[in-house]
């Protein structure tokens, strides 16, 4: 977890190093020395007024700090920060310290961006749905691809017979629902 | 086009005997610099340094540009309807165009002048002319929404307008035409001109805190044809000057008719006295009719009210108001230098431009050096007003800006190019070529008393072999020099939006950082507003149908509908419940007759449809919204008028039996 906080330490610094990149327009200079070409995407955009959008929404909460860390490691930040409209089950930090050990910290790894990306784009769907909308039996097409079945029983919503949604949050570009386990794409065959 | 040139034909034989300097365009490669790209290039992700406001001539909207990019940023519709957004189409904004002569669906739109405080501009508002149905608009630039229109009585092709004096107490509105007054029998023989026609000038005042805008007063005047005008400054304050021509008061063929008389005027306003004398009650109340216009920010929708009264000064009764000063040849431009001290009048037929003194205007009134009058209105001695004359400057000035450091630049129509000269010594600094044909041209602050004096735009009426040619029609276009140094260098063509005549332009950090991201839903006072997906509804009233539909990523609620029937009048009232910058949705729908609506995040607008068959209408988002937006979509059923399909709506419920657990 130590390695964790580094990560996020750099992460934090990484979001303000770029938003303050993207305050300085070229308001009194004609460009041709400008830099080009900013590293980041619409998350870089300065906007304090709007809605939160899903990753503003992650970044401000203190029990994901995880997954954030992770989004950014599989280059996910930009993705999520678009028009959506996105469902987003979002993992605790707590749900990813239930993973076997050396789990998260193996996926973190440069050479398992695929498999990192793989893991956190089985929680993204296309759709803005409220936690209302979940039927039971209901089965949802995933970003990665694959599939996770809904049940839902007294109202309660539970993804693959394991996660359970504890809260949910509209964001600007969809809906982020917390759940307490992190999702397992199903292996490969 | 064609008939100004060949009324100018005669001159240039003249002007090129005359003249040493006669100043053909030469080839346009050894016209621009080689560092020219460099300074205009910016870079992707970068903004521009100035907004550039360009008015849309026969479009009737305003254009905005980055500069000196030349980049569009957006089209702003003011005088006429835009199915691109709804604007004039819904029923939010079709109360902005309406007139005393009922909805009027097109304007000739020609200046645009920025709100000022201190004589310098302030970014809060922009004003717009219409000449054809004589109105005066006021643009929002926090929301690029056109807030307020207003129709000027006693008024035809109202060309002198929009300016404003330097804390924008007042726009002006001066008549081209001179017409009968509004309360008189105009059922008269058109050469009766000289008994039956009279000029009007009005004052419109704006509210210092929320622009609104009210005709204060007018100034009955000879009938001559206003042109164009400025406000006074520093020494001047409290003075308008207009261009006068048309002095002959011909009624027909004016090309001829009116191009006799040697000098025509510019014509001395003492403002100040005048808004005295309406103080006083010196005016008349005169009977008239004029539309009022104005969005509600608040209720997002636009109200119309018709005026039936307004107070009239006589500028001939009322002695010291009025002043004319002789100007040769037909003036178009009236311009007024940074200090206030050097007023330009450029005569479209003269053969130099006289520079006048205010100064030595004051000294005139009062020794009443006059030569006469002209409708009782005392005429100046030419000499008593003049500081002195630039010789030579060109064919066919028509307009000038300053650079703020002492000098004027001027457009040349016939010879096409641009001239600077000192303004103090009346010496020709440079000149340069444009193509082709300039009309106006543009410093930032270039008739404030801070011009920002690093860029000039020209705008060309004549592009002929500047583009690839597309058809008989070809666009016009903006012309960029810098004018940092003494050499005046081009840097850039863009074309232009319609017909660009007078234009404006401020620093993009006056503006940028005030502008509106989206509306507040909860400050939504619109009385169709839809909150939430909880309050949408269908609503019949007789048979009328009110359909209160939100719209948010990637859904409109409701999306099904039945009940309707044919004879029904469907309002579709679409809420953008989004509060997110830069995610409008847009609403069409199937064999609607009139527009879309485009609608912004936070706001509310209605689209009125008429069924005009039996069956199923789809409806969906038309701006490109998320990556479900192509299945932002729904139906509407209509019905025989004697159904008793009973009025229904849902989203996500309207499904087959046996088909209701849902599958993704």
């Amino acid at each position: 977890m130590i390695i964790m906080k580094k990560i996020l330490k750099l992460i934090s610094a990484a979001i303000v190093v770029v938003m303050m990149s993207c305050n300085s327009e070229s308001s009194t200079q004609n460009s041709s020395t400008d830099n080009v070409t900013p590293k980041s995407g619409q998350e870089a955009v300065k906007d304090d007024d709007s809605q939160k959008d899903v990753v503003k929404v992650a970044v401000g909460s203190k029990d994901h700090t995880t997954l954030v860390a992770a989004l950014k490691q599989a280059d996910l930040i930009t993705s999520l920060s678009n028009a959506g409209p996105f469902t987003v089950f979002a993992p605790t930090n707590d749900a990813f310290n239930k993973l076997p050990t050396g789990t998260l910290d193996g996926l973190m790894k440069d050479d398992k961006k695929t498999d990192l990306q793989n893991v956190l784009q089985y929680h993204v769907t296309l759709s803005a749905m409220k936690a209302e909308s979940f039927t039971d039996g209901q089965i949802l097409g995933m970003v990665n691809g694959d599939n996770v079945t809904v049940s839902v029983k007294d109202g309660k919503v539970t993804l693959n017979g394991t996660a359970h949604i504890i809260a949910s949050i509209p964001a600007s570009n969809g809906m982020i629902h917390v759940i307490d386990a992190v999702l397992l794409p199903p292996a490969k065959k | 086009m064609k008939k100004i040139k060949i009324s100018f034909l005669g001159l240039i034989a003249v002007g090129l005997l005359m003249s040493t300097n006669s100043c053909k365009p030469k080839n346009a490669g050894d016209t621009v610099s080689s560092d020219a790209a460099g300074k205009v290039y910016v870079a992707p992700g970068h903004y521009d340094e100035f907004y550039n406001f360009v008015s849309g001539g026969f479009s009737g909207q305003m254009s905005v540009y980055g500069l000196p990019s030349g980049r569009l940023l957006k089209v702003v519709p003011i005088f006429s309807v835009n199915p691109e957004n709804g604007y004039g189409y819904s029923e939010e904004t079709k109360p902005m165009l309406n007139t005393s002569h009922g909805f009027i669906p097109w304007d000739d739109q020609h200046h645009l002048e920025l709100s000022q405080t201190n004589g310098e501009t302030d970014g809060r508002w922009i004003f717009a002319n219409a000449n054809n149905t004589p109105r005066v608009a006021r643009v929002n630039l926090a929301t690029f929404h056109t807030d307020e229109i207003i129709e000027l009585p006693n008024s035809a092709g109202n060309h002198s307008s929009p300016f404003i004096t330097e804390n924008t107490e007042y726009v002006v509105a001066g008549t081209r035409f001179s017409v009968p007054p509004d309360d008189q029998n105009g059922d008269v023989p058109i050469n009766t001109y000289k008994e039956n026609f009279k000029g009007t000038i009005s004052f419109i005042s704006v509210d210092k805190t929320s622009g609104g805008m009210d005709i204060a007063f007018q100034l009955q005047c000879p009938a001559v044809d206003f042109d164009l005008s400025h406000s006074g400054k520093g020494p001047s304050s409290g003075w308008f000057f207009f261009s006068c021509y048309n002095t002959e008061k011909a009624n027909t063929l004016l090309e001829v008719n009116a191009s006799k008389r040697d000098k025509d005027f510019i014509m001395a306003v003492n403002w100040k006295k005048a808004e005295e004398y309406f103080k006083a009650g010196k005016g008349r109340k005169q009977s008239v009719k004029y539309a009022h216009n104005v969005y509600n920010e608040k209720t997002q929708t636009a109200t119309s009210e018709i005026k039936t009264e307004v107070t009239v000064l006589d500028s001939k009764e009322l002695k010291d108001i009025c002043y004319f000063i002789p100007c040769p040849k037909s003036p178009h431009g009236c311009d007024v230098d940074p200090t206030g001290e050097y007023i330009v009048g450029s005569g479209k037929l003269a053969a130099l431009i006289p520079v006048f003194s205010f100064e030595k205007i004051q000294k005139a009134i009062a020794a009443k050096d006059y030569i006469g009058d002209y409708d009782g209105i005392p005429v100046i001695k030419y000499e008593s007003a003049l500081y002195g004359e630039v010789k030579k400057p060109g064919l066919g000035p028509l307009h000038t800006e300053f650079d703020g450091r002492g000098n004027a630049i001027t457009t040349m129509f016939v010879s096409s190019e641009v001239v600077k000269w000192n303004i103090k010594d009346l010496t020709i600094i440079d000149r340069q070529p444009t193509y082709y044909s300039p009309g106006h041209l543009c410093i930032p602050g270039g008739d404030t008393k801070k011009p920002n004096g690093k860029y000039l735009i020209v705008y060309n009426k004549i592009t002929k072999d500047r583009y690839l040619p597309t058809g008989p029609e070809l666009a016009q276009a903006a012309q960029l020099f810098d004018i940092s140094g003494d050499k005046m260098k081009l840097l850039l063509d863009f074309p232009t939006i319609g017909e660009p005549h007078y234009a404006q332009a401020i620093e993009a950090s006056v503006i940028k950082d005030r502008s509106v991201k989206f509306f507040k839903i909860e400050g939504n006072n619109n009385p169709y507003v839809s909150k939430g997906e909880a309050t949408t509804k269908v609503v019949r009233e007789g048979n009328k149908v009110h359909v209160y539909m939100t719209a948010i990523r990637s859904h409109l609620t409701p999306d099904n509908i039945e009940g309707i029937k044919m004879g029904d009048e469907v309002y579709f009232h679409i809420t953008n419940i989004e509060q997110d910058w830069d995610v409008p949705h847009g609403f069409a729908i199937k064999g609607a007759g009139n527009a879309e609506l485009l609608v912004m995040p936070g706001e509310t607008c209605t689209l009125k449809w008429m069924p005009d068959r039996v069956g199923i209408f789809p409806f969906y988002c038309t701006d490109f919204c998320s990556a479900l937006h192509q299945e932002m979509q729904g139906y509407l059923r209509v019905s025989a008028a004697s159904s008793n399909v009973p009025i229904s709506f849902s989203t996500g419920t309207n499904i087959p039996k046996s088909d209701s657990t849902g599958n993704k």
